[in-house]
């Protein structure tokens, strides 16, 4: 058993790619192994930013010999489809082998060196190497058709034991031969195995582990910023792109003035870690220090002074630019900067950023005014803004940074205290307006990740109420899975309106997800108005607000359905004017025009109510998802989604976790058998569903098979009313009465929102039901009888339906 | 630039490893740090040619780098090149930003294959030591929506500071590099800035008797920021763009793509100018971008249209 080496240095790799090139070099060096057999007993790859390595364990130094069976043509075939198959084999006829009447040519292959597989499978990895970007370079470019690699390919160690694997490409010749760390030691060092590379590579200054220097970096950092008093504000995604960056990392400390501190710290960890790749850190009090954290990639001979204070002045710059925007735009009214919206184009078929506000500013108006939305919101008894969440999302800033507000940060401020609904209307309006202006602020030019917050910090300085200031800030939330969710009324107007209006927008327009698909991100604003609204228990009607997003059309977009109605109009008047229209031909105009106004009205009508329903299916399909996620069984929802009408989800939801509960339970595991039980004799006799599970407005009965030919619906209603035409039997009457009992009880309850009751109440139909299977035969001879006992299965059925289409329920 | 110049001989090898760091009792002026990168590509093969005249947003602009960067022939050449940004003027308030500033712009193609090591020599040359800063490349791919070009490559850093764009270009005009070049463009002042260790551009020595680059330029940036922001006659600007643009296709029809392509950097400046002013709108934005794109390609296709039957003859199985 012998191991394999394979180096491939090139000039640097980006960070960002490192991690995935090594798994891609390893799966894709496997996979060229499997074609000759090969397989290693362990499997290492490295990546560093000029070098990708791959140690392949427990080589054999052959592989195994083969037996290859090809099959040809029957005995007797067409002498042309023999030759055929002996030229494609290369064999002789007499070298085939009959059976069963056909030939078969069996080819004997040797086993292969090793080492020649491997100088086979180099190039053919390289070659077909997943680069996300690759790039020609050199001489060799003269021709499109020239090697394509991330950064130009500059050398390539492959041992084989500690023999070199002799292949070429595009110039590069492998051989033993690799450099160490650019400026520690540039010169060539003779790599004598697999053995020795990594430690070889650490004597002269390059860690090729990315975990190591990952490690390295990780508490460096945090002992630097101990050193100082400090504590790391630690963040993985930094620790990535920082070992993707160096291949002797040295955390070093720096300082900037803490004037810069005015500024938000947002703000400020936001521009040391994007533009600069710095961690930053907090003091004893847990706020924002005024230091940071570099990672150069040399032991500098000062030990990093002068590389300090190169980065400690970059930083002070990058500070006084974030500054300068952070004052420049605190002077501008955030209501100024909303006039400048209307030259955003928000989308191409959507119009502009201020057509958004002012749709957004009118839903949020109505969330209020309709009581969806009212204050204080059912979760805001302590009266907090949104908690902050554990989340460690990378790039989130917020759980990067668990720094307490700002001083004058909005997420300080008290919370809205309890309001009238106007004036509640009235602030969400407002927010809803100022909401999207900080877009055209510098900063948020500067840095887009920073919207909303900039809003907020600007609304808040220039004396906005703390409600419509934390409103601006975190209208955007949730931002995915995990992040807070708004609580504070204002906020929750303010967001919920703004995702709906994106959502029906986009949904009117066509421009809906499909399969991997979401440009405009609309799963997660679906999935955002879910958390809001569960997880606040609004009761939002959610096809109502739809029908309110799609139907309010602004002065600018009804002008825009016009247009073309105002143009025929305008050719009537000027042919007419010219007199080049007759008088019938001008009432032909005249009555196209009310004809092509009635068509676009309808068209209208028509795309309105298809976004809307296509919305609906589309919040329900996001419920399931979230749900799942929650651990709510999705045959559960879809029990009581198939009821129909519901749109409320609060109520949705409710419905389904008593539901979950009740199946659970002994009692409502049984009633879901007899319920099953009853189901499929009705079924079997095509009796049809009185009333539930029925789509709202539409009858129960459609497209579930005809009546029974015994059961009128007069008859069923007949029976439906208490009262036996006959003497029944005592677990006949018992179902009767349990009946009678359960169903005004789970009405009531129903009516109540009291799910829970509904569910107790059904729960009284299972000893019933039980005896009823037990001791009543329903297939009477007697047909009066048989039909009474239908009807009282079918009584039972429609009473479980109140609650959910058990028919859905799984088990 | 009428005359077609003969290739350059190829660069000669990279200096011998250590780097040979210039060791300096007083840091370079900025006149002499252009004088020693202009000594340290002449003797690397580099022709040394002048500024472009004219104004232009980068020096990638200058046709000794667009329009030499299409075609097979060998192309080495060094120049310093002016640029003019109308919306990154600062009065002469901010001691980083100017609205006038100039590039070191190096092109070598074929790209060779110690790019990284003559560039690193030619820090080393103006006194940057290895073994107390901190070089970095980190990735920076870089596109012109303008030039219809990219290329891959980095944002080399010093201590953390960007001081070098080097890319390799990809496609220039919307035609693929065939072959492709090297492009290094230093930022002069931020690595002045950097070696003689000043807060402000303005404070930079810029000879060796006392004259700062705030003396030469202060004035000029004051006055220059108020004319971009303020005083420039917009209706003449969207004049000036219309009638660049139309000069440009009157040249291109008559089959001159120098003369086109000064155009389309015209055009491409006076957009500048009037972004800077405030009065393109964002949703004329593109358009306009997407016109100064047409003509650069326009006088890009048309140099590869002239020149490709002596660039085929030259170099049998070429084509563009």
């Amino acid at each position: 058993m012998t191991d394999f080496l394979l180096e491939l240095r090139s000039e640097e790799i980006p960070a960002r790619m490192q991690e995935k090139a090594r798994e891609d070099l390893a799966r894709l060096f496997a996979a060229e192994l499997d074609k000759a057999g090969l397989k290693a007993a362990e499997v290492v790859s490295y990546a560093t930013p000029r070098r990708l390595a791959l140690i392949l364990k427990g080589l054999p130094e052959q592989t195994a010999a083969v037996s290859e069976e090809t099959k040809g043509p029957r005995v007797g075939a067409p002498p042309q489809a023999l030759e055929g198959f002996l030229r494609k084999t290369g064999l002789t006829a007499d070298q085939l082998v009959e059976r069963d009447g056909v030939l078969f040519a069996i080819v004997d292959k040797p086993g292969r060196a090793t080492a020649e597989v491997l100088a086979a499978a180099i190039p053919a990895v390289i070659r077909a190497f997943p680069w996300p970007k690759s790039m020609r370079w050199g001489a060799d470019s003269l021709s499109t058709e020239s090697l394509r690699w991330v950064r130009p390919l500059q050398g390539i160690v492959a041992l084989f034991g500690s023999e070199v694997v002799p292949c070429e490409i595009a110039g590069v010749a492998s051989g033993a031969a690799t450099v160490g760390h650019r400026f520690h030691h540039p010169g060539a060092i003779t790599i004598g195995s697999a053995d020795d590379y990594v430690e070889k590579l650490r004597a002269c200054h390059v860690i090729v582990d990315g975990a190591e220097r990952r490690n390295i970096i990780a508490l460096g950092a945090k002992m630097a910023a101990q050193k100082a008093g400090l504590s790391l504000i630690e963040d993985e995604g930094l620790l990535y792109e920082n070992a993707g960056l160096t291949e002797w990392p040295m955390p070093l400390l720096g300082r900037f003035d803490e004037a810069f501190l005015a500024v938000p710290p947002e703000v400020i960890q936001l521009t040391a870690r994007v533009n600069q790749k710095y961690f930053v850190c907090r003091d004893s009090a847990g706020k924002l220090a005024n230091a940071f954290v570099c990672v150069a990639n040399i032991d500098a001979a000062d030990g990093g002074e002068k590389i300090v204070a190169g980065n400690q002045k970059v930083l002070a710059a990058r500070l006084s630019d974030a500054r300068f925007f952070y004052e420049t735009d605190l002077k501008v009214k955030l209501a100024d900067q909303a006039v400048k919206l209307e030259k955003i184009v928000f989308h191409e078929k959507l119009g502009t950023v201020a057509d958004k506000v002012e749709r957004v500013a009118k839903l949020a108006r109505w969330l209020v005014e309709s009581g969806v939305v009212i204050s204080p919101s059912p979760l805001v008894g302590e009266g907090r803004g949104p908690s902050r969440s554990d989340g460690k999302g990378e790039g989130d800033l917020d759980a990067a940074s668990p720094t307490p507000p700002h001083p004058s940060a909005p997420s300080a401020l008290p919370p809205s205290p309890t309001r009238g609904e106007g004036e509640l209307a009235t602030l969400a309006e407002r927010a809803a307006r100022l909401a999207k202006a900080d877009l055209v602020t510098g900063m948020v030019g500067e840095f887009p990740e920073l919207q909303g917050l900039m809003g907020g910090y600007y609304a808040a300085a220039q004396g906005q109420e703390p409600a419509v200031a934390a409103a601006i800030r975190d209208h955007y939330k949730p931002v995915g899975q995990g992040d807070d969710v708004p609580t504070d009324p204002v906020t929750v107007a303010v967001a919920l309106a703004d995702k709906l209006d994106t959502l029906a927008r986009f949904f009117l327009v066509e421009e809906k997800p499909t399969g991997s698909r979401d440009p405009y991100a609309l799963r997660r604003a679906a999935l955002g108005v879910v958390s809001t609204v569960t997880q606040n228990s609004i009761r939002l009607p959610l096809r109502s607000a739809i029908t309110e997003a799609v139907v309010s059309l602004l002065p600018s977009e009804e002008a825009a359905t016009l247009a073309p109605l105002v143009r025929d109009f305008e050719t009537i008047e000027r042919m007419a004017g010219r007199g080049g229209l007759s008088d019938s031909g001008e009432t032909n105009m005249v009555e196209r025009w009310d004809e092509n106004a009635a068509e676009i009205t309808r068209k209208g009508r028509m795309a309105r109510e298809k976004a809307t329903a296509d919305l609906l299916d589309f919040f329900a399909d996001r419920l399931k998802v979230q749900q799942r996620e929650a651990g709510v069984r999705h045959d559960l929802i879809d029990a009581v989604f198939a009821l129909g009408g519901e749109d409320d989800l609060v109520r949705l939801l409710e419905r389904v976790k008593a539901l979950q509960a009740f199946v659970g339970t002994e009692d409502g595991a049984n009633l879901l058998a007899g319920y099953k039980r009853a189901a499929n004799i009705l079924k079997k006799e095509g009796v049809a569903t009185a009333s539930a599970p029925a789509k709202a407005g539409a009858q129960g009965s459609e497209g579930q098979g005809n009546p029974g030919p015994l059961l009128s619906q007069g008859h069923e209603v007949a029976q439906h009313a208490s009262g036996f035409a006959y003497d029944p039997e005592p677990a006949e009457a018992a179902l009767a009465a349990a009946l009678d009992a359960a169903e005004p009880k789970a009405t009531a309850a129903i009516e109540a929102e009291d799910f829970e009751g509904a569910m107790a109440a059904l729960a009284i139909l299972r000893a019933p039901i039980d005896a009823f299977f037990d001791s009543v035969t329903v297939n009477d001879a007697d047909p009066v009888k048989r039909a009474a006992r239908l009807s009282l299965l079918a009584r039972m059925r429609d009473a479980v339906h109140k609650v959910a289409d058990f028919a859905k329920i799984e088990g | 630039m009428g005359e077609r110049l003969t290739p350059s001989a190829p660069c000669a090898k990279a200096l011998p490893k250590p780097y040979r760091v210039t060791n300096l009792s007083e840091p370079l002026s900025f006149q002499r740090m252009i004088l020693t990168l202009h000594d340290y590509w002449s003797t690397r093969g580099c022709l040394i040619l002048q500024p472009y005249d004219m104004r232009m947003g980068a020096g990638t602009f200058h046709p000794a780098t667009t329009l030499r960067a299409l075609g097979p022939e060998p192309w080495n050449a060094a120049f310093v090149q002016p640029c003019r940004r109308p919306t990154d003027g600062r009065y002469g308030e901010n001691p980083n930003r100017l609205q006038h500033y100039y590039q070191y712009q190096v092109i070598l193609k074929p790209s060779p294959p110690d790019l990284q090591e003559l560039y690193l020599g030619s820090l080393a040359a103006i006194g940057i030591d290895f073994t107390r800063h901190d070089i970095r490349f980190v990735e920076d791919d870089w596109e012109s929506p303008t030039l219809g070009a990219w290329g891959l490559g980095w944002e080399v850093w010093c201590d953390g500071m960007e001081v070098t764009q080097f890319t390799y270009f990809q496609q220039m005009g919307g035609f693929d590099c065939k072959p492709v070049a090297g492009e290094l463009t230093y930022g002069l002042e931020r690595l002045a800035m950097y070696i003689q260790n000043k807060d402000s551009v303005y404070d930079l020595a810029f000879n060796d008797a006392g004259v700062t680059y705030g003396d030469v330029f202060l004035e000029n940036e004051r006055e220059m920021s108020t004319w971009n922001f303020e005083i420039a006659d917009t209706d003449a600007l969207f004049d000036l763009f219309r009638k660049a643009a139309a000069e440009c296709e009157r040249s291109l029809e008559a089959r001159l793509p120098i003369p086109a392509y000064e155009q389309a950097i015209e055009a491409s400046h006076i957009f500048n100018l009037l972004n800077a002013r405030g009065v393109i709108s964002v949703a004329e934005r593109q358009a306009y971008i997407g016109r100064v794109r047409d003509l650069a390609k326009g006088a890009c296709t048309a140099w590869i249209e002239k020149k490709s039957p002596e660039w085929e003859a030259a170099y049998p199985g070429w084509a563009a």
